[in-house]
């Protein structure tokens, strides 16, 4: 390829010589495959290596003393549904307060928007997730992920408790 | 006057030098690679965007597949030996020396101790086939806990720390698995966890 062919000595009845060999060989199909393998090999020693997530739970709370109340106006509910919905409420559930139950997805103009809103209205907001025993790990991670991208530095991941269950089940979302 | 030639470069350059940096590099990346031990578990990580790298040694990974199964696997292969004996004890159950060496080349496993002779008999390609039930985590038989708790204590033995805790879970693991694991482990007051994801890209502000 980057060697040019000696124009081979076409003497015909001339003096025999003895064939005089180049001693150059054509080194490109050796540096490609050397380059092929370093290639290979870097690819795969530093994009091998998985990225984590980050989740920080609350210490285990030996005295009642010590838990906080949680106001209703910083409060958020995201609650995690099967088939990939989210539903989600402001304020608190209460036995008599039933709070307004939107639904929304994993998409970029659903749950983000919403949050971004809702930090934006009051940037004190506690955002308790809640994921229902039909969604899947894939949905949990999502939704921290979004908690990532909205910037929100509160957040909780709690068990949904079954006034929450009831209030999917009633909303007909 | 005598005509002008043009004057004639032969194209060939002289390739040694970049044969010999490209085989350095060549070599270099071999031998600095660290293939990924085979897994006998089949988990398939969900996305996300932060771009905190997994530590390269001292770390615990406990995976969750898709049919709630738990696996429990530790890469430092120095400390296997004594966490093996550790448990085994604890649950009187006997290894001999070829299967707690057997043990420290294993990824991760996901029976219950007391059938994990068995599966260390067992060549790698039948080990593939074999099926696992996972690593028990009710509250009667919490073999998981005694895992993990040993393994930290026999770090804590040969490095002076604790290991890095890392959750592997299936985008279709179910949530009530994940979250019983993660009780679990703050009940042991590790309330920090790290969930092993695959990078996505970032979504691009206004979007």
């Amino acid at each position: 390829m980057a060697e040019i062919q000696q124009k081979a000595d076409s003497g015909g009845g001339g003096k025999k010589r003895a064939k005089k060999m180049s001693t150059k060989i054509d080194m490109t199909p050796m540096v490609d495959l050397a380059f092929l393998l370093l290639t290979f090999f870097m690819l795969t020693s530093t994009f091998s290596k998985p990225t984590v997530m980050e989740l920080n739970m609350p210490a285990k709370i030996r005295d009642e003393r010590e838990k906080t109340e949680l106001k209703a106006s910083n409060a958020f509910t995201v609650l995690l549904g099967g088939d990939n919905k989210i539903y989600y409420y402001d304020g608190l559930l209460d036995n008599n307060v039933k709070p307004d139950l939107k639904s929304s997805d994993f998409s970029a103009d659903g749950i983000r928007k919403v949050l971004f809103e809702r930090k934006q209205r009051n940037p004190n907001v506690v955002v308790m997730i809640k994921p229902d025993d039909t969604s899947t790990y894939k949905n949990m991670v999502d939704i921290l992920d979004e908690m990532n991208i909205t910037g929100q530095k509160k957040y909780a991941l709690m068990e949904i408790s079954t006034n929450d269950q009831d209030l999917i089940k009633g909303s007909g979302l | 006057m005598p005509k002008v030639k043009p004057h004639r470069t032969s194209p060939s350059l002289d390739m040694t030098p970049m044969v010999d940096l490209a085989f350095l590099l060549v070599t270099f990346f071999m031998l600095t690679a660290k293939f990924a031990p085979q897994e006998d578990v089949v988990v398939d990580t969900p996305a996300s965007i932060s771009e905190i790298r997994l530590p390269e040694s001292h770390v615990m990974v406990i995976s969750i597949d898709k049919d709630k199964r738990v696996f429990f696997g530790l890469d430092d292969a120095k400390v296997k030996e004594d966490l093996l004996a550790t448990v085994g004890a604890k649950y009187s159950v006997g290894f001999t020396a070829e299967q707690a060496k057997r043990f420290t080349g294993l990824a991760s496993f996901g029976v219950p101790v007391q059938q994990l002779p068995g599966l260390l008999n067992l060549s790698s390609e039948e080990r593939q086939k074999a099926s696992q039930p996972g690593v028990p985590i009710d509250s009667v038989n919490n073999q998981l806990i005694e895992w993990v708790t040993a393994a930290q204590r026999a770090e804590y033995k040969a490095f002076n720390k604790p290991a890095y805790i890392a959750i592997r879970g299936d985008g279709a693991a179910d949530v009530p698995t994940v979250l019983k694991v993660i009780k679990l482990l703050q009940d042991k007051d590790i309330n920090t966890f790290n969930l092993i994801t695959d990078l996505e890209g970032k979504p691009v502000a206004g979007n």
